[in-house]
């Protein structure tokens, strides 16, 4: 794994939901704070974190989550999950969307936009997936600042050489 | 507790190097643990980050993260990382001779 020294951490980003955009955000920041060299390959759900029109509209669903419970809402239920049919009524995505951002707000975690400006300005490469990019019809244009290249799997896995990999 | 002796004088160090006496730093002793940290001269730019590190961690008893240091010092990240190469997280608490910062921001 170690080559010169120097370590390196590569992160395949695959989801959109907002509460998985954040493990590669923490722990890619991390990393980069404490010199390891950070790649992360964004592809399927996983590019709506760095689509402009998106990035900002990521969402956290509660049907069929089971680690969402009621409490989470305040209400003091102990261990009782938001039952599914509950999730399904308009407004709860939301709602349970809301609910996360304002508790990650009161830690003092940046935004998912700002998280990945901070990543690039602090030297974190960023890759989109060309197979894709070319099925949802995006264009370069289409990602935040800081997105270097829409890249092939196959280059993907000639820059992460000797990189340890993180699939989330 | 293990100690070390820096720039002439003997301080307390922890199991992985980090100052656990505050008050046992001083900006000699920076620039000494600068130079081995890799930056051969502390520039004013460095002292503003420094600064407000030790000043922080006077309020609170923690090394701020590094989300904490550029909302709060005014130095951009991309600064911070040019200042202090090759990762500042730990390099910055080092040298303000401060614990390695907790917190994952």
């Amino acid at each position: 794994m170690d080559t010169n020294g120097e370590r390196k951490v590569a992160f395949i980003c695959s989801k959109g939901n907002l509460d998985m955009a954040y493990p590669a955000l923490v722990m890619g920041w991390a990393a980069i704070g404490n010199g390891i060299d950070v790649t992360i390959f964004f592809t399927f759900w996983g590019l709506d974190m760095i689509t402009k029109d998106r990035v900002d509209h990521l969402e956290l669903a509660p049907v069929a989550n089971t680690s969402m419970k009621m409490s989470m809402m305040g209400v003091d239920t102990g261990n009782l999950g938001i039952p599914n049919i509950m999730g399904v009524l308009p407004g709860m995505t939301a709602f349970a969307t809301k609910l996360m951002k304002g508790k990650m707000e009161k830690l003092e975690v940046p935004p998912v936009r700002e998280y990945l400006q901070m990543l690039v300005d602090a030297g974190a490469k960023l890759y989109a997936c060309k197979m894709t990019v070319d099925m949802m019809g995006l264009k370069k244009e289409d990602f935040v600042d800081g997105v270097i290249d829409i890249v092939t799997a196959g280059d993907f896995m000639d820059m992460t050489e000797n990189s340890q990999v993180i699939f989330i | 507790m293990a100690t070390r002796e820096i720039s002439g004088k003997t301080v307390q160090i922890n199991d992985e190097g980090f100052m656990t006496n505050p008050g046992e730093w001083d900006q000699d002793i920076a620039g000494e643990i600068a130079q081995e940290e890799g930056i051969p001269e502390l520039t004013p730019q460095h002292w503003v980050v420094i600064d407000f590190c030790r000043q922080s961690a006077s309020k609170t008893g923690l090394a701020p993260t590094l989300r904490a240091i550029t909302n709060g010092s005014g130095v951009s990240t991309k600064e911070l990382f040019a200042l202090f190469p090759k990762g500042p997280a730990k390099k910055v608490a080092r040298i303000s001779g401060l614990g390695k910062p907790e917190g994952c921001v």
